[in-house]
């Protein structure tokens, strides 16, 4: 039996949308090296809509392929939508994850959380 | 595939593979019974005990068949407890950086109120036999020291640990797991007064080992029952398993000199490779450690990943990464030669077999590098790290 989906594993082989957004409307960075798993998203937002979006992230498979696949799910949809993204989503979109890998769809839930913080911070200013 | 996992488990001999399925085939008899078909399966054990025991420097009488290491740990320790206790020592003296084997036995001992000592490995994994030498109390009633790690490889001075026990009168254990079938290993001449081992670290099968104690140290029983291995152990003995164990065990020590001289370069081959890598280190010392082990932290990296992406590359290796654990912490061997969370996380374990060429060494190093450099790509830490936004630790 293989530690992880095929999802699981065609998003940690192949991430989506890995990379930095230069001038990112809003950025948000979770977790901690500590713990061994760090993610990091950017936004780019025009219009309501999540124009762009970009992750990086030290960590481990899960963590990769979640970060990739929550991106995947916001992409192109209204901010309001993204901003009800949910890690149950994020897991079953990747037909499911261990059981002690479910931190790994928290932090993406919340990398995501964060970025939109931010995005809304500096709408405000 | 690079099977680059044999500090996890390794291949079996062809000869054990032979003698085993031979066994199981022909000669099932329980070497408890009288008639002579039952007799044969003893005659069998009987031979492997002797053989294990010569193999060793022990008596076959000082050998005590398990089902593994952690067994053989958990027996040793225990029963050196037990004695101790009678005499109302209750202090044992240990390294931070055992097997599990050992320190979840500790702790248990610890709750029925032993007092348990964890030397410091310092950074190199290599314990300070004066320092044995201070920990020892009044009331201290065992020392027990692994002879290899099982993650950075590092070898300790056995002879000495075993010599100063010998003269203070404490008892010593030391849990060869590592070690057995890959150093030469002489019970008596290095004082040591039990021994763990285990079959499938030496190319024997797995669920086999052995424990060795020295002829005089009354063993407290793990398994009740029957009266097998001198009352010590009970259940009816693995014959097929021993007679593998054994026959795996005569060929990995006739084999030492060899495999040394052959792995030694190319493991020092593949570490030279590895540190041209930015900001990587060397786990533990490089000169007293295993032929076949190389640990490396990787910064800016997690290591379940780095598996991950060498098994998609054809080499099977091993971390210390809490997500390779199910825990939320990186491997305690690397916390106790001092590397922080971070980089612990970022760790890679290659052990490799004797049968390794160099080609196969160049291509660990290059994927290595690949995969490293990928990750690092991407990898927010690196890039606050290259940014000056953090400092680099390694």
């Amino acid at each position: 039996m293989a530690l992880y989906s095929e999802k699981v594993m065609d998003h940690f082989r192949n991430p989506r949308n890995v990379g930095v957004i230069e001038d990112a409307d809003g950025v948000g960075e979770v977790g901690n090296a500590k713990c061994g798993d760090i993610m990091k998203m950017y936004l780019k937002i025009e219009d309501g809509i999540v124009k762009d979006v970009k992750f990086e992230t030290f960590g481990c498979g899960s963590a990769i392929a979640s970060s990739s696949m929550a991106t995947e799910l916001i992409k192109g949809k209204p901010v309001e939508e993204a901003r009800q993204l949910t890690n149950q989503a994020v897991a079953e979109a990747l037909d499911g994850l261990p059981d002690y890998k479910m931190h790994c769809s928290v932090l993406a839930q919340e990398a995501i959380e964060a970025a939109l913080k931010d995005y809304e911070s500096k709408k405000e200013e | 595939m690079i099977y680059a996992d044999n500090a996890a488990t390794t291949k079996m001999s062809e000869a054990a593979v032979n003698i085993m399925s031979s066994l199981i085939r022909d000669t099932y008899g329980n070497p408890s019974s009288l008639y002579s078909f039952g007799q044969k399966a003893k005659e069998v054990l009987e031979q492997a005990r002797e053989e294990i025991a010569g193999l060793i420097g022990a008596e076959p009488r000082e050998i005590i068949f398990t089902s593994g290491g952690s067994e053989a740990d958990n027996q040793a320790i225990i029963s050196a407890a037990r004695l101790g206790a009678k005499k109302g020592k209750k202090h044992i003296v240990s390294s931070a950086f055992e097997h599990h084997a050992v320190l979840h036995t500790l702790n248990k001992l610890s709750k029925e109120g032993f007092e348990i000592t964890l030397l410091d490995v310092h950074e190199n994994g290599i314990i300070k036999p004066e320092e044995v030498a201070s920990a020892i109390r009044e009331d201290t009633c065992l020392v027990t020291i692994m002879y290899a790690n099982n993650e950075i490889g590092t070898v300790q001075d056995i002879k000495s640990i075993g010599e100063i026990c010998r003269e203070k009168g404490v008892l010593f254990h030391t849990d060869a797991v590592q070690a057995v079938g890959h150093l030469k290993i002489n019970v008596k001449e290095q004082n040591i007064d039990m021994l763990s081992a285990s079959a499938h670290k030496f190319h024997g099968p797995k669920g086999v080992g052995f424990l060795y104690a020295r002829k005089g140290i009354l063993l407290t029983n793990l398994i009740e029952g029957g009266a097998q291995e001198k009352g010590r152990r009970a259940g009816t003995e693995n014959v097929p398993g021993i007679a593998a164990m054994a026959e795996a065990l005569k060929e990995a020590v006739a084999d030492i000199d060899k495999n040394t001289a052959r792995l030694i370069p190319v493991r020092d081959r593949i570490i030279a490779g590895l540190n041209e890598i930015p900001h990587s280190a060397l786990n533990g010392d490089a000169g007293s450690r295993l032929p076949s082990n190389i640990n490396f932290c990787f910064e800016g990296i997690e290591g379940e990943s780095l598996l991950l992406l060498l098994d998609d590359k054809g080499i099977a290796a091993s971390s210390g990464s809490a997500c390779t654990s199910g825990s939320l912490d990186p491997s305690h061997v690397l916390l106790a030669i001092g590397r922080v969370h971070d980089v612990a996380h970022g760790s890679l374990r290659l052990s490799i077999g004797e049968d390794i060429t160099d080609e196969e060494a160049d291509y660990i190093i290059n994927s290595v590098k690949e995969v490293v450099e990928y990750l690092r790509g991407f990898s927010p830490v690196w890039r606050d790290l290259v940014a000056g936004k953090t400092q680099f630790i390694l």
